[in-house]
């Protein structure tokens, strides 16, 4: 348990390397599939070729759409794409970008089944059985003097294992599985040689054309991705605040006048209370009413923001700002570190002078 | 748990440990990899030469394209190979260093293949059983003592042979090891070494950064952006109390961690520069340059009072 807690923690430790665990996961998953799965071949000349390539290509096709459906960032980039513009350009590279990585990681649990496959060589067997040039590979007096259909449907049958005809002829069906599953081996081979290759040219080659651009595309892909975590927090931090206080002021209202009179009474002693009321209204930003918090929601999807901080609105409110209230509550629930507490001693002392 | 924590920590504690790991890793794949594949010997004469040689050769190419692959420095070395020069100079002997270690991590588990299969002997069995002189092997009642006869035999010889390669891979090491000093300059081969370490360190260093700078700006980025829709809906409350920010050391941290860069263009900018005017290698300017430090003010405060 201990172990598997500490794997997590390490995958867990950025997206990226969650998303490496989650393919490395499905390509496990697919070679377990592929051994568990019972192969049994029909044994019929019309539906030996079917039932073969539905195997080979069907279960990767499946892997592949489930390795997109895997993928957190599937929906970051549907959102991005669909994005009205708003007051940020949409820029199409990180588009291809995120689509390019998303494939790529989906593209291991099929290439896995394939390789597996492919060495295992049945349904290779199963699927050219009846294409076999059985009187290359031996003397067999089995197939003279029959006719081309009853040949073919013999040679159909050679995949079944429990086939009684060739109990008997144990030699045909030794000698045809050898071949096949030679030729199979040989398909998997020059298949996985190919993927690495091209893989190896796609990761060594790209640095010769497009590094500079790919920084880039890099960069703002995951900011993408973290901006969208970041709000989710921000709003969650903010729903938090707004139920409190809207808890708070309704307790208030049922009880009367008299204790908000005794609350603006204390208000200038720097209660704990009165803080942490003061930093949950802080945590609002200003957003208190359900209509303000909805536009929020809506614009923040049909208007995003452009990628330009201001600095002069802050500069503008330090100067005007008040008595060292804390606001490294706000800074806080950002980033949560220690030394917030620091800061609030600080602006007290600061107060009383 | 304890000792693999140990283990993980050490492999994690240099890029170079880290590569030897993996290296390492990629050799034992190997020999699963063997052990696990079906070896299908086709049997047909004209077919068990060309199926033991592709056994022998294929795998080893995919390995070695794998074991490129999955080595950081690959992408390192490319980097430093292919960039514009910019404030910096290339040194060729630090792309040739990276180069041939990547080239020697990437041959291991090729070699590890290829020495499995001799040593187990099946693909020789496969690829020279029609080739066995059949004279050496008079004397035999019946088929199956023959078939035994001629099996040891040619995996006695390939046997012989994958010890001899492995015995001449050691020796060659060793001697390479060994007469190195003597035809090297030390004391180059030592800045070489560092300065590929700190290309790989500073490639990390400047993903981690921009990383840690993504998050700050998004951050900002969702405040401001919740900042403007309150001064959307309510232009009329001008209550400062809800400000965000009225600390300067507030803002100076913040400075620090954003490091100026505060938009898309300037990021655009700052990208575009790294790779195409890579800076010098000289960090006087900012080891001694005063520093803001949060303590310092206060400390100056206090005095005051």
């Amino acid at each position: 348990m201990d172990k598997f807690r500490m794997m997590f923690q390490f995958l867990q430790s950025n997206q990226e390397s969650f998303m490496n665990g989650i393919c490395g996961i499905m390509a496990l998953a697919s070679a377990q599939m592929y051994s568990v799965f019972e192969f049994s071949c029909p044994c019929m000349p019309e539906y030996n070729y079917a039932y073969s390539m539905g195997l080979l290509f069907v279960p990767p096709l499946w892997f592949f759409l489930l390795g997109f459906v895997m993928n957190n960032n599937v929906s970051v980039l549907a959102e991005e794409w669909r994005r009205p513009t708003g007051s940020r350009r949409k820029d199409p590279t990180i588009l291809r970008y995120m689509f390019c990585s998303i494939t790529q990681r989906s593209l291991i649990a099929p290439a896995v089944w394939f390789s597996v496959t492919l060495m295992h060589g049945k349904s290779f067997l199963c699927a050219f059985s009846t294409s076999l040039d059985i009187d290359r590979l031996g003397n067999f007096s089995v197939f003279r003097g029959i006719s081309e259909v009853e040949r073919i449907k013999l040679l159909a049958r050679i995949p079944c294992d429990d086939d009684v005809y060739f109990e008997q002829h144990k030699e045909i069906r030794m000698v045809a599985t050898r071949y096949m599953k030679c030729i199979s081996q040989a398909c998997g081979w020059f298949l996985l040689l190919m993927m690495t290759f091209t893989a190896f040219l796609i990761r060594g080659i790209r640095p010769c054309f497009t590094q500079a651009a790919f920084l880039k595309t890099k960069y703002w892909s995951h900011y993408i991705d973290i901006e969208r975590k970041m709000f989710d927090e921000t709003c969650k931090e903010h729903a938090k605040s707004f139920a409190k206080v809207c808890i708070h002021q309704y307790f208030e209202s049922i009880s009367g006048e008299m204790r908000s009179f005794h609350h603006n009474r204390t208000y200038g002693r720097d209660d704990d209370d009165n803080e942490r009321e003061i930093g949950d209204e802080e945590k609002l930003l200003g957003i208190r009413a359900q209509e303000d918090m909805n536009k929020v929601l809506w614009n923040w999807h049909t208007s995003k923001p452009a990628l330009a901080l201001r600095k002069d609105k802050m500069d503008a409110q330090s100067n005007g700002g008040l008595n060292g209230y804390v606001n490294g509550e706000a800074n806080g629930f950002l980033n949560g570190h220690a030394s917030n507490v620091e800061k609030k001693e600080w602006a007290v002392y600061y107060s009383k002078v | 748990m304890e000792r693999l924590k140990l283990v993980l920590q050490y492999f994690q504690s240099n890029s170079e440990s880290i590569s030897n790991g993996i290296c390492i890793i990629l050799a034992l794949v190997s020999v699963k990899l063997y052990t696990s594949f079906d070896f299908n010997c086709p049997c047909l004469p004209q077919y068990n030469r060309l199926y033991s040689v592709g056994v022998m050769v294929v795998p080893p190419i995919i390995l070695f394209f794998l074991g490129m692959l999955v080595n950081r420095h690959t992408g390192v070395m490319m980097d430093e190979w292919l960039r514009p020069e910019g404030n910096r100079s290339k040194n060729p002997a630090v792309v040739k260093f990276l180069c041939s270690a990547m080239l020697q991590r990437a041959m291991l588990a090729p070699m590890v293949w290829i020495l499995v299969t001799l040593l187990d002997g099946k693909i020789l069995i496969c690829a020279f059983s029609v080739s066995v002189d059949p004279s050496l092997f008079s004397g035999f009642p019946n088929n199956t003592g023959w078939t035994k006869a001629v099996t040891r035999y040619v995996r006695c010889y390939s046997q012989a042979v994958g010890w001899s390669i492995l015995l001449f891979f050691i020796v060659l090491g060793s001697l390479a090891r060994f007469i190195k000093p003597f035809f090297d300059d030390h004391a180059t081969f030592l800045q070489t070494r560092y300065w590929s370490n700190y290309l790989d360190v500073e490639q990390k260093m400047f993903d981690e950064t921009c990383v840690l700078h993504a998050r700050d700006f998004a951050r900002k980025c969702v405040v401001q952006f919740f900042e403007e829709m309150r001064e959307e809906t309510a232009p009329v409350l001008n209550r400062p109390f809800f400000s965000v920010s009225t600390r300067d050391d507030w803002d100076s941290e913040d400075e620090d961690r954003l490091h100026g860069v505060t938009r898309q263009e300037q990021m655009n900018q700052l990208l575009d520069k790294w790779y195409y005017g890579k800076p010098e290698l000289d960090v006087r300017r900012i080891a001694y340059k005063p520093r803001l430090c949060p303590g310092c003010s206060k400390k100056n405060f206090h005095s005051d009072v």
